[in-house]
């Protein structure tokens, strides 16, 4: 074969008919191209005019030069060019095909299985018998020499796998080999042992070639999550040039696709073989992530399966409306951020849909006692899915019904009526402090400090289950951590709050290790070989030698000791492996201290750089390309004819053949529905809203009410609303405003679920609704009325705090007008909003009690206000209210009763506040 | 104009009808042009009263109006219009150069002087004129009255002459008629020169009219073009026919001077007309051309 440079021919002689080009190129000069007949009848004028240039009679240059070109492509490609021609091998005897077949292989695993094939066909058309050896699956028995025609239809079947040779069995292989062989060796590239002994047993068995690729090996230790940041290892061997690699976070996303979460870019400084990345993703993002991969490695050194260890807990509180905004220290959730914040990631929000949206390990509800059905279900749903539901008694869940009589799904005992305070001033007892945890507890082993006392707990109703459901209890023996199963998850109750109201506990160091051992936080370091003897663990996927994730579910149970102790094999294949109580990841390198070394060959033993030398025949490119210059020559020579057709012609045919495939369709802008319009009405100013009760005749009175409020709102203070909306609980959005007004009547529907829901949002966020049942008449000739029991009904799924009739000191009496009494167009019974703090204390010389925090989530009455406030499109009073000049002022003290409560729902406690004012004065030294 | 044997027949069949294609569209042509600012009523045939102009010295005493200088003290003319009626010479190239269109969805050249020439030939013969038309063979001696039109549509719907370029004959046309010479003119150009002096001499006045296809005037052709006359006689081979563009333009631009140098000397008129403007503009401006010197 005759070579020039990289390239051979193999019929050479061809070529010779490149000297023929020059006498090609003067016989096309010759001929010019053909010209085009045209009839015109301003011929005649033409006569005798000559062409000024006589160049074009020839063929131009550059045509000549294409078609010079492309008769010399067809005569290369028909002299059959080869790049790199492999040279012949020669030898004889047996051909031993040996390869490391490790995950490092597996980047140009390719390639190596091509050089195989060319080697067995060598070996194939001199009849040698071969066997090809993968190292990381070694033969039984003796060496299976076949002819090399089998081999060749088995080389699919030769994969490299994702753990490296062991050097004992590879050893004792190398002594079972025949003594005459001649050996290729498809090396990885890494140092390890076990390479020198089987270099000798083959060496002395015949001469041995090395095959190494120069591409470096790529590997990925596992990463490690250091103060809120990922970090990642990369590794390479040879450390050659600078250069860098992109390592993406692989995981799946809400939809349950897998896709590359995160991606970045880690460089390898010249000559250094390690490089990092460090990653820092929002927790959500993070938790999702399976795996880390080098982009375009495949290989199972560039993939680092995770497991639980990147994983830091979400806990979600839901924030329920704080009762005591500026005391920080008694905030139920003050403790619990303090133990949590840390080591999870916390998420806050009144909103039961919210926190389960951002998918929560934990569910921390501190002193709540009822939730909406729907809520209650969806809660129950995500535990049990596997969610921890983590309570706290408190006040309000003493006081509530919650799991008085039947179990509540989400309490893990039943409750006895009111709980009990053992150590106040009015009982007995001294306060008690926490039995030892039993054993089988969650518990079992905390050092429990004498300081931890429990003054006050909700007790648990006496139960057969009752035992078994406890998991902490007081000296006396009552319980005071609870806990029961619900499907895959568990719901938990401390009987005590998490403040320190009613106990010490959170206090103290206890409570953070006991929500550490609730599995609350995070898990503190990988587990060690002690902690996991005895345990089994299955694999929940595991990679292959290239680094593709492949199901697990076939393979038995790994002994959990292995899973530290052990390096990748055949029995360990690298993947995350679930277990009891987390995951576990098993990766090809084994931590982030490990490190790669290439292979150190001796000088006498050949080594194949395998660059890239495989033959390449270039017969079909050059005579493609051949025909493709004749194309053009066509083109060329049509277009000097002006017989091509004119530009502009091509071009729109061209347009139109875009247009034809091109998808011309502009979606529809979505109409602003209907929503939309009431929001940017309502949210453009203050509104006062009243709930649809489907009584045309109340929601009639409840408008014109409200617009007469809104009038003398207007008339005499600052705020200036506008007209009054109705709202429909099961359609609108209710966050828009501030104030609700809800006449009820004895057909007002339950609303639905949805809407309660919605409902109980409102309340926790800050709204406040006003109930009216409209029969104080009524209501003082009978114990309770028709729309009183609708407003119970009503009242059972929302979130309403404890009541209490309005105080004489009570904030609604001056926050605009100093008044005592709310009369609407009846008077005389209570109103009730909720309940003062049981610790309001009046101070000397204060005219009220300190009432600093909290707005009223809800006023119920039944004076019937809107009808007094009620006013025509004239501005005038709609109805009549008592009788003459003594009902006329009740309607004027109607309406500055509703004054009062607008101000009062606009402002909150700011003229409360005023009471500090001489405090603050003499503070500053006036 | 269509020539094949059943549009021929179809346009016998017309003639006999009475009303050929080509009439019909030469008096709607007609038609449009007429209501122009002319004045010009059709019963006159010289005796119709014009204007009273005062006499000059060279005016003869038979000429004086007596009844009209009578009431004044001037002596007047009586002038009437357009004494006597004229004759007109039509010419139209039927040669195969005019069956050139550059455009298929035009006309060619030979059909837009063939409705030139009817339509001036309704419009003078409407006039009271007389029209006749020059041909080889048997010339149409000028007659006027409607009836003429039928033997003019006649003698011009036929195909065409077989000559690559036409050009007018010698014949004799009537003294101080009229003349119109509907032609491309790019043929040799002597024998229109020696028509028009031909006809200068017997005092014979009219008008010039090139009819030329667009593609004549900008000549847009490239690359290697072997350019054939339509009957094939002539022939001219170029390597880039752009290169020829701007020499070939010189040249048509020479040859109109030169008609019009022609037309200037001899008192005639001169325009070219182009197939793709409307014809109407055309005709307009023959009839104006034809409209006597000196008539008011």
């Amino acid at each position: 074969m005759f070579t020039l440079g990289p390239i051979g021919f193999a019929t050479p002689a061809l070529l010779l008919a490149l000297v023929a080009l020059p006498a090609l190129w003067w016989l096309l000069r010759a001929v010019p191209p053909a010209p085009v007949i045209r009839r015109f009848p301003g011929v005649a004028l033409l006569l005798g005019l000559k062409d000024e240039t006589q160049e074009s009679d020839k063929t131009p240059w550059w045509l000549l030069l294409l078609r010079a070109l492309a008769v010399a492509a067809l005569i290369i490609g028909f002299s059959g060019p080869v790049l790199n021609p492999q040279p012949e091998r020669t030898g004889d005897g047996p051909l031993l095909i040996v390869a490391d077949a490790s995950w490092a292989s597996a980047r140009d695993w390719p390639r190596r299985i091509e050089r195989m094939e060319e080697l067995l066909t060598e070996a194939s058309r001199a009849g040698r018998p071969a066997a090809v050896i993968a190292l990381t699956d070694l033969p039984e028995g003796d060496l299976p020499l076949r002819s090399a025609d089998h081999w060749l239809g088995r080389l699919g079947g030769i994969t490299p796998a994702p753990w490296l040779p062991q050097a004992d069995a590879v050893a004792a292989w190398a002594e079972t080999l025949p003594s005459t062989l001649e050996s290729y060796w498809f090396s990885d590239g890494l140092a390890r042992d076990g390479r020198t002994p089987l270099l000798e047993a083959l060496e002395a068995r015949g001469p041995v070639t090395v095959f190494e690729t120069e591409t470096a090996v790529l590997a990925l230790a596992p990463a490690q999550l250091v103060e809120g940041a990922l970090q990642l290892q990369a590794l390479r061997s040879p450390a050659s040039d600078a250069s860098e690699i992109r390592i993406a976070a692989i995981g799946r996303d809400p939809a349950g696709t897998e896709r590359t979460l995160a991606e970045g870019v880690a460089e390898f400084a010249s000559g250094e073989s390690r490089a990092e990345l460090e990653l820092v993703l929002q927790p959500e993002l993070r938790n999702r992530i399976t795996r880390f991969q080098i982009t375009g490695q495949r290989s199972a050194g560039a993939v680092a399966v995770t497991d639980d260890a990147l994983q830091r807990r979400k806990v979600a509180l839901l924030a329920g409306r704080d009762a005591d905004e500026g005391l920080e220290l008694v905030s139920p959730f003050f403790y619990l951020r303090q133990a949590l914040g840390p080591v999870s990631e916390l998420t806050e929000s009144p909103s039961i849909d919210d926190l389960l949206l951002t998918g929560p390990d934990v569910l921390i509800l501190a002193d709540v006692a009822a939730l909406g059905e729907v809520e209650s279900a969806m809660v129950q749903d995500w535990v049990a899915d596997g969610g921890l539901l983590l309570r706290f008694a408190g006040p309000r869940l003493a006081a509530s019904e919650v799991s008085r009589d039947d179990e509540d799904p989400l309490m893990p005992v039943r409750l006895r009526l009111g709980g009990r305070t053992v150590g106040g001033a009015m009982s007995w007892g001294e306060p008690r402090t926490l039995r030892d945890f039993a054993e089988g507890s969650p518990f079992e082993g905390l050092r429990i400090p004498s300081d931890v006392t429990v003054s006050s707990q909700v007790l648990a109703q006496p139960d057969p289950a009752l035992a078994d459901r406890t998991i902490a209890s007081l000296a006396d023996g009552t319980p005071l951590v609870t806990r029961k199963f619900l499907g895959d998850g568990q719901v938990v109750l401390v009987h005590t709050t998490a403040n320190a109201d009613w106990s010490t506990l959170p206090l103290s160091g206890l409570f953070v290790e006991m929500l550490e051992r609730l599995a609350v936080s995070t898990r503190p370091a990988r587990p060690g070989a002690d902690d996991l003897t005895g345990t089994t663990w299955m694999a929940e996927r595991v990679l292959d030698g290239f680094g593709e994730v492949q199901d697990a579910s076939g393979m038995a149970g790994v002994a959990g000791e292995l899973l530290v102790e052990s390096t990748t094999g055949p029995d360990l294949p690298p993947g995350g492996y679930a277990g009891p109580g987390g995951s576990l990841a098993v990766n090809v390198m084994a931590d982030a201290d490990a490190e790669l070394q290439p292979a150190d060959w001796p000088a006498r033993v050949q080594v194949e750089r395998g660059g890239a030398l495989s033959e390449t025949r270039l017969a079909g490119a050059f005579l493609g390309a051949g025909l493709l210059a004749l194309m053009a020559d066509i083109l060329a020579a049509l277009w000097i004819a002006g017989r091509l057709l004119p530009v502009r012609a091509t071009a729109a045919a061209l347009t139109a053949l875009a247009m034809l495939t091109t998808p011309g369709a502009a979606l529809a802008e979505d109409a602003v529905d209907t929503d939309d319009r009431l929001a940017i009405m309502a949210a453009n100013n203050v509104v006062l809203a009243h709930v649809m009760t489907g009584d045309p005749r109340v929601d009639e009175i409840a408008e014109a009410g409200l617009r007469g409020l809104s009038q003398a709102l207007f008339q005499r203070t600052s705020i200036e609303p506008d007209d009054p909306i109705g709202v429909d609980l099961e359609r609108d959005e209710l966050v828009f405003f501030p104030f609700l007004y809800w006449p009820i009547t004895e057909d007002t529907p339950i609303p639905s679920d949805a809407a309660l829901s919605r409902l109980n949002r409102y309340l926790r966020g800050g709204g406040m609704i006003m109930f009216d049942t409209r029969d104080a008449e009524l209501a003082g000739l009978t114990r309770t009325t028709p729309a009183e029991r609708r407003l119970q009904a009503i009242a059972r799924s929302l979130d309403i705090p404890p009541l209490e009739p309005v105080p004489e000191d009570h904030i609604l009496t001056r926050t605009f007008y100093l008044i005592q009494e709310f009369p609407g167009r009846f008077t005389g019974r209570d109103l009730w909003v909720e309940a003062s703090p049981p610790d309001a204390e009046l101070a000397e010389g204060m005219p009220f009690r300190s009432l600093n925090d909290g707005v009223t989530p809800v006023i119920i009455g039944s004076h019937d206000w809107a009808a007094a406030w009620a006013v025509d499109a004239q501005g005038l009073p709609l109805l009549r209210v008592g009788r003459g000049m003594d009902g006329e002022r009740q309607r004027e003290i109607a309406l500055r009763f509703g004054v009062n409560l607008i101000t009062h729902v606009l402002t909150g406690n700011y003229k409360s506040d005023q009471v500090h004012v001489p405090a603050l004065l003499e503070r500053l030294g006036q | 104009m269509s020539h094949s044997p059943a549009a021929l027949r179809l346009d016998a069949e017309s003639l006999a009808g009475g009303l050929p294609p080509l009439l019909v569209e030469a008096e709607h042509l007609a038609a449009s042009v007429l209501p122009g600012a002319h004045g010009r009523r059709r019963a006159g045939q010289g005796d119709e009263f014009w204007q009273y102009r005062a006499a000059t010295g060279s005016d003869p005493a038979s000429r004086i109006d007596w009844r009209r200088s009578a009431r004044s003290d001037m002596h007047f003319v009586r002038e009437t219009e357009w004494q006597a009626a004229q004759a007109i010479t039509l010419w139209v190239d039927l040669s195969r150069a005019m069956a050139f269109s550059g455009d298929k969805r035009r006309a060619d050249k030979g059909s837009r002087a063939r409705l030139l020439a009817l339509a001036l030939a309704v419009l003078a013969l409407r006039a009271g004129e007389r029209v006749g038309l020059m041909r080889d063979g048997a010339p149409l001696p000028a007659r006027s009255g409607k009836a003429q039109l039928m033997p003019l549509t006649q003698a011009l719907a036929v195909d065409t002459d077989g000559r690559d370029y036409g050009a007018p004959g010698l014949a004799l046309l009537p003294a101080h008629s009229r003349a119109v010479f509907l032609s491309d003119f790019l043929g040799d150009p002597a024998p229109v020169e020696a028509a028009l002096t031909a006809a200068a001499d017997r005092g014979v006045r009219g008008a010039l009219v090139q009819v030329l296809d667009p593609v004549e005037e900008g000549f847009p052709f490239q690359g290697r073009s072997i350019f054939e006359s339509m009957g094939g006689a002539m022939r001219h081979e170029t390597m880039r026919a752009s290169d020829l563009r701007a020499r070939y333009q010189d040249r048509l631009a020479q040859r109109k001077d030169r008609l019009a140098a022609l037309a200037r000397l001899t008192g005639w008129q001169f325009t070219c007309h182009h197939t793709d403007t409307p014809p109407a503009a055309a005709l307009m401006w023959l009839w104006h051309a034809l409209a006597p010197a000196g008539g008011r």
